[in-house]
């Protein structure tokens, strides 16, 4: 199914009351005098995907980094898949961890490592019983999953933006996360390559039936790979909607967004 | 008068116990006590990453082995080139092995493999780990469910603890080798002769007090490397800052750990 197949259908078909996989109930975080999340509340269903807008600095990434245990809040709870995720550490929160995959702005690929050994690496640190013929099957899957089988002997140093966005989103997805956090994936491509990232966003969605948070300034990805969208304004989400409910022109704190997106950039 | 009370500028709370130099010092101490604990918790804590060990040994060891050679042979050679003139005006050029032997294995070995290490593996480590924080290559290991700290950093301080030891007693063979050659080129002394003259002054304190030495640069080393590379921040201007100061912060406490298992071993001999 494509993205425009996917966006007809999305409105009418919200997700069907299931369980709740991210609940954030009044989150703070400051740095020294810098508040960046003011009291934050979210609930993400299973396989929903919500796009998370807002200015730099506003603490989108730090909102992700802090559900993946990367950061921990001044106050406020965050419950993922049930657990929460401040109050724990060491091997709970490393098992929890492997249902979560984390799709770095920067790629983050590991430099001294071919493509291959990037996605063998979670693999075979994390299921240690696992044969070498299987960890090969799992990594061509997930390669053409993403579209880059020829790349799999390739160091990241080779690969192009996108490839390098690509291969981080199939590192995540070698483990088949339950949720999928994605820090600005279209950021820094060209048009058509924002597209394949898109699209790769929405099946990975339908195909592994994962919860997405996608950070972004790129309305174009917004709209065409969540469900739900939200913007951080002053440390404090607006009620999350549909991106027509949100990007209403008489709503002056998107509209500058949604202009300069779509409109004009002045 | 009231109102000039109110309009007297109240002065901002003082922000710094001490200074803010002596305040960061004392900072940066109590980081790296908890850095060096950490160390040792998760060095002792199951799983080992004995593959990634392995590898870092063999990147410590095996890759330094043709600088130290390099350097230990030279060390012997002019060490021994410039000790004969003072010995010969005594006639006292039979003593050069003697002399070289307890210069080479008590000071020299440790101290240059130790530089030549610091220099080589210190930037080396703090650049190659100050590059995977800002590249957020560190964070990426967390969240895929490896302990980073572990993998990364312990893996690296163990292989430099466990491995200049060894370079140390290979570059005293290798500095007594190159002495060797000198002597027997100019006074004709046999490798048994020279063998039995150089290690008759070598006493097994001297042995273990270089391996004490050795354990102690090579700790240093890892840690001051890996602490300025996993703390590393403000990009790549951070990272070149990070190996350098892996260096200079290596050599500097590796002089002063000299000074005092010198004073140390000298009080016990």
């Amino acid at each position: 199914m494509d993205v425009d197949q996917r966006l007809m259908e999305k409105d009418k078909s919200p997700i069907d009351g299931e369980n709740t996989v991210i609940s954030i109930r009044d989150l703070k975080k400051s740095f020294d005098s810098n508040v960046v999340l003011n009291g934050i509340d979210l609930d993400i269903l299973k396989g929903e995907n919500i796009a998370v807008l807002g200015r730099s600095g506003s603490g989108k990434s730090v909102l992700i980094k802090i559900i993946s245990g990367l950061l921990k809040p001044d106050s406020g709870t965050v419950k993922v898949l049930g657990q929460e995720v401040d109050k724990i550490n060491g091997k709970v929160l490393q098992a929890l961890r492997l249902k979560i995959g984390f799709s770095f702005q920067s790629s983050a690929l590991y430099d001294s490592m071919s493509v291959r050994e990037n996605l063998a690496f979670p693999l075979i640190r994390n299921k240690r019983n696992l044969k070498t013929k299987e960890v090969n099957i799992a990594i061509e899957a997930v390669l053409n999953d993403v579209g880059l089988s020829k790349t799999i002997n390739q160091m990241p140093s080779e690969l192009s933006g996108g490839q390098r966005k690509r291969i981080g989103i199939a590192r995540t997805l070698i483990m088949k996360p339950e949720i999928m956090l994605y820090d600005e994936p279209t950021s820094g491509l060209d048009p058509i390559t924002c597209i394949e990232i898109n699209n790769l966003i929405v099946k990975v969605q339908q195909q592994y039936n994962a919860s997405s948070i996608i950070i972004t300034h790129d309305l174009t990805c917004a709209k065409a790979t969540a469900n739900k969208v939200t913007m951080i304004v002053e440390g404090k989400f607006l009620i999350p909607g549909t991106f027509e409910a949100i990007f209403n022109k008489e709503n002056p704190v998107t509209k500058i967004f949604y202009d300069y997106n779509f409109i004009n950039s002045k | 008068m009231e109102q000039d009370t109110e309009n007297i500028e109240v002065l901002p709370r003082q922000k710094y116990f001490l200074s803010k130099k002596m305040d960061d010092f004392f900072t940066a101490l109590y980081s790296v006590n908890k850095f060096i604990l950490q160390y040792f918790k998760e060095a002792f804590s199951t799983p080992i990453e004995f593959k990634e060990l392995i590898n870092q040994c063999y990147q410590v060891g095996c890759k330094s082995l043709p600088l130290i050679s390099l350097t230990g042979f030279i060390t012997g050679l002019v060490f021994t080139k410039q000790s004969r003139p003072s010995l010969a005006e005594f006639g006292a050029t039979s003593w050069l092995p003697s002399l070289i032997s307890i210069a080479v294995i008590r000071a020299l070995a440790p101290l240059v493999t130790a530089l030549i290490v610091a220099g080589k593996v210190g930037s080396n480590v703090g650049a190659e780990l100050g590059s995977m924080k800002v590249t957020e290559q560190i964070d990426a290991m967390e969240v895929s469910g490896t302990n980073p700290f572990k993998f990364l950093v312990v893996t690296r301080i163990s292989a430099v603890t466990l491995m200049l030891p060894v370079l140390v007693l290979y570059s005293g063979l290798v500095g007594m080798l190159g002495a060797y050659l000198n002597i027997h080129q100019n006074e004709l002394t046999s490798f048994p002769a020279f063998v039995n003259s150089a290690f008759k002054t070598i006493s097994f304190l001297d042995i273990i007090s270089s391996i004490f030495k050795a354990t102690c640069y090579g700790f240093t080393i890892g840690v001051a490397g890996c602490y300025q590379g996993y703390f590393a921040k403000n990009g790549t201007k951070g990272v070149g800052m990070a190996a350098n100061t892996a260096v200079v912060l290596s050599m500097f406490l590796i002089f002063v750990e000299e000074m005092v298992i010198v004073q140390f071993v000298n009080a016990i001999r």
